[in-house]
C-alpha cells in the first residue's frame, strides 16, 4: 500500500474496516439483528398513523429545547435540587470522573452497579474506577456480556449486537467456572441471579438518562430488562450521568419523545420499563436511593450550540434507527467507528465531540451519502448533509492529502470549461484504451485499483453523446418530416 | 415544448446510448430537445468530497449553460438531486447566483419525473417481454423524492414480468468518490446488491441512475452473471420499438 493510499482515509479506520469485513460471523450477526430492528421499526411506524407528522412534532420539540438549552438546563437543575437532588455541571469528561470519584470516596464505595450509560463510556469511567480499586459492574445484559469480554458497546441500543449464544455461554462459563448451555433461558437465568447479588451489594447505582424533564426535574429511564429500576432503587446512592442536551421541557413532550424512541429503536410501542425518578427517596417512600446526584456533562457539546450546520446533532435521542438502516454499519459493525458512538450518528458526533477533524474526522468518509439515516431519524437530523459538511471542514483546515486537493483543482478547471472538458475526455479515452479488454477494464491502476478489485469498469466509448448529437438531431428531424409528410397525404 | 437535455458527464462520456433513448422518448412526445453546449458536470464529485469552492466553479458553469432553457431534463436522479438539494445552499453567500441557482432548480427534472409529472405520460406504449427487477437509487428517491414515477412507467409496460428486488432501498455502494475512496466498504455493499439482483432471477436490472448501474453492472460483469443492465429510458425506448 502506498503512502498516498493510506492517507486517503487514515490507517486506523482502514485497519478496523478490514478487520470487520474479514469477520463473517460479525457481519452475519449485525446484519441479522439490524434487519430485525428495522422491519420492527417500519411496522411500528405504520401502525402509529401519520409518522411524518409525529416526526415533525418530535423535531420541533428537540429544536425548541436545544435552542433554549440554557433556560431549560437552569430550570431542570433548579427542580432537581428542589426535589432534594444534587446537581454537578462538568465541562469535561475528566471533571465528571473527579466528581464521581469524590462521591464514591465519601461513601466508601467498593461496588458500583451500572445501568446503561453511554456517557460514562464517553468519559472512560470504568477504567478510572478500576484504578481506584472500585468495582463497577454493568447490569444491562448486553453490557455485562461485553464487560466479561473486555469490550465496549458497538451499538447504541443493543450493545452486544455482534455476539451469539455460544460466545456468550463461553464467557459465562469462564466467569462462573460452571458449564453453561448456549440457551437463552439458561444464560438469562445465570445473569439474573448474578446481577441480583450485585444490585443488593452495590454502594452506588449509576445510570444514564434518556430524558430529563425540565418542568419537574424528573429523570426518565427506559429499559427492557428492568435493571434500571434495580440500580436506581436498591443502592443507597444513585448517580445519574447525562449529556447536557438530554432534556425536554415538559411531561407532554416526553410522551412524544418516548413514543418516537421506542418505535424507532426496536419497533416497540413503549419499552417494557419506563422509570421516572424525581429526587431521592422521600419520607414514606417504600424504596429509592437516599441520595441522588445528577452529573450533567458538556464534553464538546456546547461547542455545537449556535453552529448553523451542526447544532442539530444535539437533537439526537440515541435511538439507533440510523445505525440499523445504514448499509455501511450493517457490513462493518460498531467497532470500525473506533469510538463510543457508531453508525452515521457516530460518524458525525465523534469528530465534533472530540474536536478532532484529523483522525476522528476520517469517519466522515465512512458513508456513501445514501441518506437512509436521515430518512430513518425520528427527529430528522440531516446526517448525510452533515457528513458532507464535515468533509468540507477537513478541506478548509487543509487536512486532506495534497494529491486530492490538486486533483479537485484540476477537476474544477477542467469541468468548469467545456473545451477543456471535451479535450480531457478524449485524453481519458486514449489513456483507458490499452487497459480495456472486451469493452471492460478489469484492472485499473492507482486510486481506481480498489474499484476494479471488486467490479469491472466499462471502457469509455469512442464517441461521446455530444459528438453524436448533430447526427441524432438530423435523424430525428428526418423522422419528424416523414411523419408530417405522412399526415399531409 | 422546448426541453434542454442535461446529459450529465457520465452519460455523455460513458453511456451516450442512454442519453439517446431519453432524447428519442422526449421527441416522441413532441418535445423539441436541445443540448446546451456549455454544460459539463453538476459538481457533485467535488461537493461530496468537501471541495465546495471547486464545486461552485463547476456549478456556475452549469447554471450558465441552462440560463435560457424552459425545462431541463436529466437521465440522472443524482445530478438533478444535486441541483435541487444543494445548489441554492452552495451559493448562500452570493445572492445573485443564489437566485440563478433557484431558477435552475425550478425547471430541473429527472427523466421519469418529467415524463410523468410534466408531460403526464404514464404509459409509453411499450412491450418488454422479460423478467425485470428495479433498483431505486438513493439520491433520486431520497434527495429528489422520485419514488413513484419510475414504477408508474414500469407498471404500464406490457408483457413484462416484474420482480421486486429484496432490500431495494439499500444503497448499492456507489456514492461517487466513496466507491474509490472506501473501496472495501463499497465492495461489501455492491456484492450484497448484486446477490439480491441474482436472487430475483431477473434477466434485466433497470434503474434511473448510471452511477449506480455502472457500479452494480460492473460487479455483475465481474461475476460473469448474465443480467442485462439498463437505464429506464433504454428499456422504455426498446419496449416501444418491440411493440
Ligand atoms: S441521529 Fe436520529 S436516528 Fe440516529 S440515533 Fe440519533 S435520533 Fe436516532
Amino acid at each position: 500500500m502506498s503512502s498516498s493510499d493510506t492517507e486517503l482515509i487514515g490507517t486506523g479506520l482502514r485497519k478496523r474496516t478490514e478487520k470487520a469485513l474479514n469477520d463473517p460471523f460479525l457481519r452475519a450477526a449485525v446484519a441479522y439483528t439490524t434487519d430485525k430492528l428495522r422491519s420492527g421499526r417500519l411496522a411500528a411506524m405504520e401502525e402509529f398513523g401519520d409518522w411524518e407528522q409525529w416526526r415533525s412534532r418530535a423535531r420541533e420539540i428537540r429544536a425548541h429545547t436545544i435552542a433554549h438549552l440554557d433556560y431549560y438546563l437552569g430550570q431542570f437543575a433548579d427542580n432537581v435540587e428542589k426535589a432534594g437532588g444534587i446537581v454537578h455541571f462538568c465541562s469535561t469528561g475528566a471533571e465528571a470522573v473527579d466528581v464521581f470519584l469524590k462521591i464514591a470516596r465519601s461513601k466508601g464505595a467498593k461496588l458500583v452497579a451500572k445501568g446503561k450509560s453511554m456517557v460514562s463510556e464517553e468519559m472512560h469511567l470504568n477504567h478510572h474506577l478500576e484504578q481506584e480499586g472500585i468495582r463497577a459492574i454493568e447490569t444491562d445484559l448486553g453490557e455485562y456480556i461485553l464487560q466479561l469480554a473486555r469490550e465496549t458497546p458497538s451499538h447504541l441500543i443493543i450493545p452486544a449486537i455482534h455476539k451469539n449464544k455460544r460466545q456468550i455461554a463461553d464467557l459465562f462459563e469462564e466467569e462462573s467456572g460452571q458449564p453453561m448451555p448456549p440457551e437463552t433461558k439458561a444464560l438469562a437465568g445465570y445473569a439474573r441471579q448474578k446481577l441480583r447479588e450485585i444490585f443488593l451489594e452495590a454502594d452506588i447505582g449509576l445510570t444514564g438518562c434518556n430524558f430529563g424533564i425540565a418542568e419537574t426535574g424528573a429523570i426518565t429511564l427506559v429499559s427492557n430488562e428492568g435493571n434500571g429500576r434495580m440500580v436506581t432503587t436498591l443502592p443507597k446512592t444513585h448517580v445519574v450521568v447525562m449529556g447536557m442536551e438530554r432534556l425536554v421541557p415538559t411531561y407532554d413532550d416526553v410522551e412524544v419523545m418516548l413514543n418516537m424512541l421506542a418505535r424507532s429503536a426496536t419497533g416497540q410501542k413503549l419499552t417494557t420499563y419506563t422509570s421516572f425518578i424525581t429526587g431521592p427517596k422521600r419520607r414514606g417512600d417504600l424504596d429509592g436511593a437516599e441520595e441522588l446526584h445528577v452529573i450533567i456533562l458538556d464534553n464538546g457539546r456546547s461547542a455545537q450550540l449556535g453552529d448553523p450546520v451542526f447544532q442539530e446533532v444535539l437533537h439526537c435521542i440515541r435511538c439507533a434507527a440510523c445505525l440499523n438502516v445504514c448499509p455501511v454499519y450493517r457490513h462493518v459493525g460498531g467497532y470500525t467507528y473506533g469510538s463510543v458512538y457508531s453508525g452515521p450518528i457516530g460518524a458525525v458526533l465523534t469528530p465534533l465531540l472530540q474536536q478532532d477533524m484529523k483522525e476522528a474526522g476520517q469517519l466522515a468518509y465512512a458513508s456513501s451519502l445514501c441518506g437512509a439515516c436521515y430518512e430513518a431519524c425520528p427527529v430528522k437530523i440531516p446526517l448525510h448533509d452533515m457528513l458532507v459538511q464535515l468533509r468540507a471542514r477537513k478541506v478548509k483546515l487543509g487536512l486532506t492529502p495534497w494529491t486530492e486537493r490538486a486533483a479537485f483543482k484540476i477537476y474544477a478547471t477542467g469541468f468548469g470549461n467545456v473545451k477543456l472538458y471535451s479535450w480531457g475526455a478524449k485524453l481519458a479515452h486514449y489513456a483507458m484504451k490499452p487497459m480495456a479488454r472486451g469493452g471492460q477494464i478489469r484492472k485499473a491502476p492507482g486510486i481506481f485499483g480498489g474499484w476494479t478489485q471488486s467490479r469491472f469498469l466499462p471502457m469509455k466509448p469512442k464517441r461521446s453523446f455530444r459528438e453524436r448529437w448533430a447526427e441524432l438531431q438530423r435523424e430525428l428531424q428526418a423522422e419528424r418530416e416523414k411523419q408530417l409528410g405522412g399526415e399531409d397525404r | 415544448m422546448k426541453v434542454s437535455l442535461f446529459v450529465t458527464c457520465l452519460a455523455d462520456q460513458m453511456y451516450p446510448e442512454v442519453a439517446e433513448s431519453v432524447v428519442r422518448l422526449l421527441h416522441r412526445y413532441g418535445c423539441e430537445v436541445d443540448l446546451p453546449e456549455l454544460q459539463t458536470c453538476c459538481g457533485q464529485p467535488a461537493f461530496n468530497s468537501g471541495y465546495q469552492d471547486e464545486a461552485r466553479a463547476v456549478a456556475r458553469n452549469l447554471i450558465r449553460a441552462f440560463e435560457h432553457s424552459d425545462y431541463v431534463v436529466s437521465p440522472s436522479g443524482s445530478c438533478a438531486g444535486m441541483v435541487h438539494h444543494y445548489y441554492p445552499d452552495l451559493f448562500r453567500d452570493e445572492p445573485e447566483w443564489k437566485a440563478k441557482a433557484e431558477a435552475l432548480v425550478a425547471k430541473t427534472y429527472e427523466f421519469s419525473q418529467f415524463l410523468v409529472r410534466v408531460l403526464g405520460v404514464k404509459d409509453v406504449g411499450a412491450s418488454f417481454p422479460y423478467k425485470v427487477t428495479y433498483h431505486p437509487s438513493c439520491h433520486a428517491s431520497r434527495l429528489l423524492g422520485v419514488r413513484e414515477e419510475p414504477l408508474e412507467l414500469l407498471r404500464n409496460v406490457r408483457d413484462v414480468e416484474f420482480v421486486d428486488l429484496p432490500k431495494k432501498e439499500d444503497c448499492c455502494g456507489f456514492g461517487g468518490t466513496f466507491a474509490v475512496k472506501m473501496a472495501d466498504m463499497s465492495e461489501a455493499m455492491v456484492c450484497e446488491k448484486a446477490a439480491h439482483v441474482c436472487e430475483t432471477g431477473a434477466e434485466v436490472l433497470v434503474g434511473g441512475d448510471m452511477g449506480c448501474l455502472m457500479n452494480i453492472g460492473g460487479r455483475l460483469n465481474k461475476e460473469g452473471k448474465p443480467v442485462r443492465v439498463l437505464h429506464l429510458a433504454q428499456l422504455l425506448e426498446e419496449g416501444v420499438k418491440l411493440r
